[in-house]
């Protein structure tokens, strides 16, 4: 627990990786580009950072054809927030995935 | 949890194009909920106890206690939410609309924030979620 508590804190140090991190956070489910459009540095660049928060589980990505596409893990922030965040982000979460069963349903 | 600790709730609404009815058979039919939050023996019937499963982790057994507190069909449904250290009660209200639902979940969480059991168990919420999401997508 001790070292993903330190790979928070660390990924969590550096302004633009916030920043991405915080868009994510505010935004939902965004491509490798779309962030790299909205960061102003380059993809590599871009792509560095979201490596570094995803070994803090801070973003989760998924690979739909060419596009990466990245979401924020509020969860992995459980060591420095309180039950409220961490239920609105699982809920929010939840509540995608009611939508998509109710399309499915739809079938 | 004592008398003194603090009452807070958390609120969650989104309009769904769709209509109560399905909403209803969705948060209600266990196979059904099981595809978009967990595991469960859940039954609508007011007292029925049930649990929401997870795979154990090291610092969350992987298990919510739940007893059924209010079903309206169609309108209300609310029950208590208890895992490692957070008693809370979720209420889910559907309201028709022109064009669906809106659907309302409302989270009163009774308990300190500082629970370190507490804190223990959402580091678990967050492996489980990536494996649920993996059943999803088999689904599709």
């Amino acid at each position: 627990m001790q070292s993903s508590t330190d790979n928070v804190f660390k990924a969590l140090s550096d302004p633009t990786r916030r920043a991405i991190f915080e868009h994510l956070a505010r935004e939902g489910e965004q491509t490798v580009h779309a962030l790299t459009d909205r960061a102003g540095v380059s993809q590599p660049a871009v792509s560095k950072h979201l490596g570094v928060l995803k070994l803090a589980r801070l973003v989760r990505d998924r690979h739909e054809g060419r596009e990466t596409h990245y979401s924020a893990q509020p969860l992995a922030l459980a060591p420095l927030i309180g039950w409220m965040s961490l239920y609105g982000a699982f809920w929010r979460d939840r509540f995608d995935r009611l939508e998509n069963l109710l399309k499915r349903m739809d079938k | 949890m004592t008398d003194t600790a603090p009452t807070r709730t958390l609120i969650i609404e989104r309009e769904m194009p769709h209509p109560p009815e399905k909403i209803w058979r969705a948060l209600t039919q266990s196979p059904l909920i099981e595809e978009w939050l967990m595991k469960n023996d859940f039954q609508p019937v007011v007292g029925h106890r049930f649990s929401f499963r997870a795979t154990p982790e090291p610092n969350w057994n992987g298990v919510v206690d739940c007893e059924v507190l209010a079903v309206e069909p169609n309108s209300r449904l609310s029950y208590s939410w208890g895992s490692m250290g957070l008693k809370s009660v979720v209420a889910w209200t559907l309201t028709p609309t022109k064009g669906g639902t809106h659907v309302r979940m409302e989270q009163t969480g009774f308990g300190s924030e500082e629970d370190a059991y507490y804190k223990g168990a959402s580091y678990g919420w967050q492996k489980f979620i990536g494996s649920l999401e993996r059943v999803v997508a088999r689904i599709d």
